[in-house]
């Protein structure tokens, strides 16, 4: 077996914890209301559902190369990792602790598929309050990091989040986008969105396109610890910019360039031929180092 | 109740507002002033163009008018359902939505919604949630999935769900059910000029921060949350 392979250590396969285990230094990670002090959700079991005492979603302290950061790690195994009232709740506490208490950054273990339809409301309102708490922290001077490499990906209201954060760091197996393929497909028909053509679904949301799109900062490997470096190698370049009018108008203006140049698009492929890719139909194919260094030569 | 009418009786000091795409912006005359007015209509689904207008507008307002409340008329089915659109990172225009909605605030200016139709999940969070209080009309259809659907992805028998749903506002669809559960400001009977300007009063008094949580234990609809979010913010930590 390759050394390096041997060594590697998959984030998509991994529980939120031990995401958190290789991603923080050994040693720092501190849970701030640990399963047993808490319960699990209510709502649920009026629905006969099992819980899980940290509600899908593990909040701590730690440290990132010696450096105090909060982390939120979402567990997609449990509930797909969606938002209910006490996971929401857990996410909105620690980002309004950013606040008070300035750590070098939140980092923002994103793997959910959005709200918890069990507690739908509370759901939908607990993201509300998180894409308030996360523009509050990042105001506050507090860089909000997501990292998104999970097999929920990010999706619907958490979408959205992500998309809220100072930067997303994502692997090539991550998938950031706001309705769901098989949502698509269901409402809209097949043709419109074949959820079960994997390779389409990735060209449409999956974590290449992001990258090179540029609506993802980095593209790293699907490995804890390639997620780990990449994570201190951003927030050692990054001082987080006050809201700003002048920052929203030239977001504004690269949004709309965009869907007057890319409207029509249906596939990815259409997309990076458009960026400049010279084989558009290699992106698929080509591992993280070769993507990076294509996207890094692209014209722009 | 068409749009027209709506407006009327909202604004009959008279207002000047355009309709295109399914995006309303223009403003309105009140008794507090000059006000933004943007939303959607027809029960809009958010689509790339719809979000950026809306954002547009609110860019704008905040760069010609500065202080200038700003009302926003919440009618959305949700987000727009097509590949095209998720190609081109529709959570990403969604989100720029949302942040110029917040910078509004951060820069003084009072917001509302008032969901005069249909609200439902992403169209909703975009950015009628995102203002400093949120109403809704009577008759307002506000929600994430309807029962019947969630029967289907919960796989939780129709019935079973009509009955609890009954009792608890975690998961009944409806306005009263956001009321109780601290995003709904308050539900209004109708359309009406009172109601609008006694909401913008109350607005010249900027909320200190995201209130929601508490609101909703107040009115016992949310009665976990708040509780969670300040033992989180105030547990002793041992590192």
């Amino acid at each position: 077996m390759i050394a390096s392979l041997a060594a590697r250590h998959s984030w998509f396969e991994a529980t939120a914890r031990a995401r958190l285990a290789g991603l923080l230094d050994p040693g720092s990670f501190s849970e701030i209301l640990p399963p047993a002090e808490s319960t699990p959700s209510p709502h649920l079991a009026l629905l006969d559902l099992p819980g899980a005492f940290d509600d899908g979603v593990v909040v701590c302290y730690g440290q990132l190369e010696k450096k105090p950061i909060f982390a939120i790690a979402q567990e997609g195994q449990f509930m797909g990792g969606a938002v209910g009232e006490i996971h929401g709740a857990k996410i909105v506490g620690m980002l309004r602790r950013a606040i008070e208490e300035k750590p070098a950054a939140v980092l923002f273990l994103i793997d959910s598929g959005g709200v918890r339809l069990h507690e739908a409301n509370a759901g939908l309102i607990a993201i509300s309050e998180i894409m308030r708490a996360v523009l509050d922290a990042r105001a506050a001077g507090v860089p909000v990091l997501a990292l998104v490499g999970g097999s929920c990906g990010a999706f619907g209201g958490m979408g959205i989040v992500a998309k809220l954060c100072s930067a997303i760091i994502i692997s090539e197996e991550g998938r950031l986008a706001l309705s769901g393929p098989e949502v698509i497909e269901t409402v809209a028909g097949v043709e419109e969105f074949d959820s079960k053509d994997r390779a389409l679904v990735w060209r449409v949301t999956g974590g290449k396109h992001r990258y090179l799109m540029g609506d993802c900062a980095m593209l790293v490997e699907d490995d804890i610890a390639a997620f780990r470096r990449g994570a201190a190698k951003f927030l050692a370049g990054w001082s987080e910019p006050a809201p700003s009018l002048a920052h929203l108008r030239a977001g504004q203006q690269a949004l709309e360039n965009r869907l007057a140049a890319y409207a029509s698009y249906r596939d990815g492929l259409q997309v990076w031929a458009a960026l400049g890719v010279a084989r558009p139909e290699s992106v698929p194919l080509l591992d993280r180092d070769s993507l990076v260094a294509l996207k890094e030569g692209l014209p722009t | 109740m068409s749009l027209n009418d709506i407006l009327d009786s909202l604004f009959p000091a008279g207002h000047t507002v355009a309709v295109a795409n399914q995006v309303i912006t223009g403003e309105a005359t009140t008794a507090q002033g000059t006000v933004a007015v943007l939303g959607t209509t027809d029960a809009a689904a958010i689509d790339h163009a719809m979000a950026l207008a809306l954002s547009g507008f609110t860019l704008d307002t905040i760069e010609q008018h500065p202080g200038r409340p700003l009302v926003y008329l919440v009618d959305t089915s949700g987000q727009a359902l097509s590949r095209s659109q998720e190609l081109l990172c529709l959570n990403g225009s969604l989100a720029h939505l949302a942040q110029c909605v917040d910078l509004a605030r951060r820069q003084g200016h009072a917001s509302l919604s008032l969901v005069t139709a249909n609200a439902v999940s992403g169209g909703f969070l975009s950015f009628g949630l995102m203002a400093d209080r949120a109403y809704a009309l009577a008759d307002a259809q506000v929600r994430v999935m309807d029962l019947r659907a969630m029967a289907r992805v919960t796989k939780i028998a129709h019935e079973r769900l009509i009955e609890l749903a009954a009792g608890s506002p975690i998961f009944a669809p409806g306005a009263e059910s956001y009321v109780r559960m601290g995003a709904i400001e308050a539900i209004w009977p109708e359309p009406s000029a009172g109601l609008l300007e006694e909401a913008l009063a109350a607005g010249q008094v900027a909320p200190v921060g995201d209130l929601r949580q508490s609101c909703g234990a107040e009115r016992g609809g949310r009665q976990l949350a708040a509780g969670i979010t300040k033992t989180v913010q105030n547990a002793a930590c041992g590192a």
